[in-house]
């Protein structure tokens, strides 16, 4: 399969562009997606293929923007709709968790809700408290949405695409840092990463760091700090917190016997108290040591650059925890 | 009054009649066998009172429109013309239920009638509403969503939102208000700056459709057919039809009885009476013996519905699985 060498943003950019090219019934609405070509410049160039009809500039309304998404998804349309950043979606909470994750289920069938809703999410240069969040996992709470973040280009064009083309209701949330890193990304349009199958990055014997988003570089920078000290990590992408793929995760962790989770999001009611209540549940006859967890400390994100790095994780974070446990 | 603008044939007349009848009818029956524990729950928001906006809106639409409202749904869905069996079965938690049992009272929806719920966040489905609505200008299809609020709803954010998105893109979309001049146990006067609520329509450069009198099946009729007309070819109207619920919010409101006297006015302007001397004034008292065999017939079918719901099988523990998603 022929590959491209592009961002992210390229990435996410030409998997809504041959989605829509495909398929007349998607379109995408959102604030600043036209006219302003996309606040992350994903959507640059749209208005001018695809015409208002199909390139919606929508008021700062998240509860609209969210609701209308559902409506028009379940008489037919396939919506992709842009909320600017994860910390806006909160205004469209109820939507999203009380109405596109319900709607098929309280009328037992009868609807679907062929949506999906792109958000930017992270740590943004000192974008301080309500700008700075990485909070999937509460999405991933609720079952009827499905809720992804891919961590490079490849898979964010394969799972947006996945995302379109399925039809129920995916959050899928792209990490603002990664947005310009570039990767090799499959030049071809029915390339799709299928919702809920995590990936092996890299295989290792004595530890498994589990790991979405942002945090598979941290835990692939930390496994070559530690493969130079002769630890060798095996690296999880999970990819999507809901379904979640924990095949990989307990195939690894039966040679490894040990795991690190890595995360960008907060340690309480976190992604990794959900692997790490897993692993005990699933693998106790296979752990030699307490899961490890390394996230963001439990603090809001504060101004400073200086303290607002040292509530963030890092590489050097991941090879102390596995330090601890080896 | 101000009807009779339009000829009414019998037929028509009696059909309505029939239809205010059997929501009365179904209603009171249905509060009888939530005391009686045959439905179940804490929910149950019934319609008597109110039949004539339902019926005199529901029947002003072609059969590709577009219905939704809020959770005092089962009069709307049996104007609609979904039938009262389903719906008693799922108020019994049925599998027969046009929901499967899944949803309850206030999730009654028909897919194939375009009634699209029944949904139990106040203002939920406001955007959902300006979403179907979409639909129509997206595929150039003469279809309009009608959307019931009720008064309390005028005040969340949804309204705003949804009601000036609409007005953005000239969406083909009725905002009918049902004010039944409370919002649970709080009045308009006491929740709503400005009380004649059709006024807002101001505040979004919409067409103000005014204050209509919601007791009259005729006026609501030939309000909603200019409503109609106008949205599709121009864009959204808000209507306000003035209303009165003869029971509590809920069967939980204690408050009932201290409106007696809003009430006895209330019922002096009756749907049943109202339609009834309309009648009575077009075709004599000849009438008065059909309108009897009408009554006759909706006690059979409330029986029956009540029958079939009895009759009908609970849900079983692999109906809790399915349809989360598609």
């Amino acid at each position: 399969m022929a590959e491209k060498n592009i961002s992210m943003r390229d990435a996410l950019r030409n998997a809504l562009l041959e989605e829509m090219r495909r398929d007349e019934r998607v379109y995408i609405m959102g604030q600043e997606v036209g006219k302003w070509n996309g606040t992350h410049k994903v959507t640059r160039g749209f208005l001018d293929e695809f015409g208002e009809r199909r390139v919606k500039d929508a008021p700062i309304s998240e509860m609209a923007i969210a609701g209308a998404a559902i409506g028009s998804a379940m008489v037919g349309l396939r919506p992709v709709a842009e909320i600017m950043t994860i910390n806006f979606a909160f205004l469209a909470f109820d939507q999203l968790i009380n109405h596109a994750a319900k709607i098929r289920y309280m009328f037992d069938g009868q609807m679907k809700v062929p949506m999906v809703m792109r958000c930017a999410t992270g740590w943004g240069n000192q974008a301080t408290a309500s700008h700075s969040q990485t909070p999937e996992p509460i999405f991933a709470h609720f079952p009827g949405l499905y809720v992804g973040c891919p961590s490079n280009a490849r898979d964010a064009k394969g799972m947006l695409k996945a995302a379109i083309r399925d039809d129920n209701p995916v959050l899928l949330t792209e990490v603002i840092a990664l947005y310009p890193k570039p990767g090799p990304v499959p030049d071809d349009e029915d390339f799709l990463v299928p919702i809920g199958k995590s990936e092996l990055k890299r295989d290792g014997d004595h530890v498994t760091l589990v790991a979405y988003g942002r945090g598979v570089d941290w835990a692939l920078a930390a496994a070559d700090v530690l493969a130079k000290e002769g630890v060798r990590a095996a690296v999880v992408d999970l990819r999507w917190l809901r379904p979640l793929d924990m095949s990989v995760v307990f195939e690894s962790f039966k040679k490894t016997n040990r795991c690190v989770v890595v995360e960008e999001s907060l340690p309480t009611f976190s992604f990794g108290s959900e692997i790490a209540a897993q692993i005990q549940d699933k693998m106790f006859d296979y752990m030699d040591a307490p899961v490890k967890r390394v996230s963001s400390l439990d603090v809001p994100l504060p101004f400073a650059a200086e303290i607002e790095l040292m509530a963030l994780p890092n590489a050097q974070k991941v090879v102390d925890a596995v330090k601890e446990i080896l | 009054m101000e009807t009779q603008t339009v000829a009414y044939t019998r037929e028509q007349l009696l059909d309505w009649y029939h239809q205010i009848v059997l929501i009365r009818r179904f209603e009171e029956r249905s509060l009888d066998l939530y005391h009686d524990k045959k439905i179940g729950g804490v929910y149950l928001h019934v319609y008597n009172g109110q039949e004539a906006n339902g019926v005199g809106s529901v029947n002003a639409l072609q059969p590709q429109d577009h219905v939704i409202t809020a959770y005092r749904d089962h009069g709307i869905a049996i104007a609609r013309g979904v039938d009262p069996k389903r719906i008693m079965a799922e108020m019994f938690g049925k599998k027969t239920g046009v929901s499967g049992g899944k949803g309850g009272s206030m999730h009654i929806a028909s897919a194939e009638h375009r009634m699209w719920g029944g949904y139990a966040i106040v203002g939920g489905h406001l955007p959902l509403a300006t979403g179907i609505a979409m639909k129509a200008r997206y595929l150039n299809v003469d279809e309009v969503t009608l959307c019931f609020i009720g008064d309390g709803a005028t005040n969340n954010g949804y309204f705003h939102e949804a009601l000036n998105m609409s007005a953005v893109w000239n969406l083909p979309v009725i905002w009918l208000i049902e004010n039944n001049l409370y919002g649970m146990g709080t009045s308009v006067e006491d929740a709503s700056g400005q009380v004649e609520l059709h006024k807002r329509a101001v505040a979004y450069g919409m067409e103000d459709g005014g204050r209509i009198d919601g007791m009259d099946v005729t006026v609501v009729y030939e309000a909603i057919t200019a409503a109609r007309d106008y949205a599709s070819k121009n864009g959204p109207m808000l209507i306000e039809a003035m209303t009165y619920r003869y029971e509590g919010h809920g069967v939980s409101d204690k408050m009932y009885a201290e409106r007696k006297d809003e009430l006895s006015k209330f019922r002096n302007r009756d749907p049943i009476t109202v339609l009834t001397e309309h009648m009575q004034q077009m075709f004599g008292n000849d009438i008065n013996g059909e309108l009897e065999r009408i009554r006759e017939q909706v006690e059979r079918e409330v029986a029956e519905a009540v029958q079939f719901a009895e009759d009908s099988p609970k849900p079983t523990y692999e109906d809790l699985f399915s349809n989360i998603y598609v």
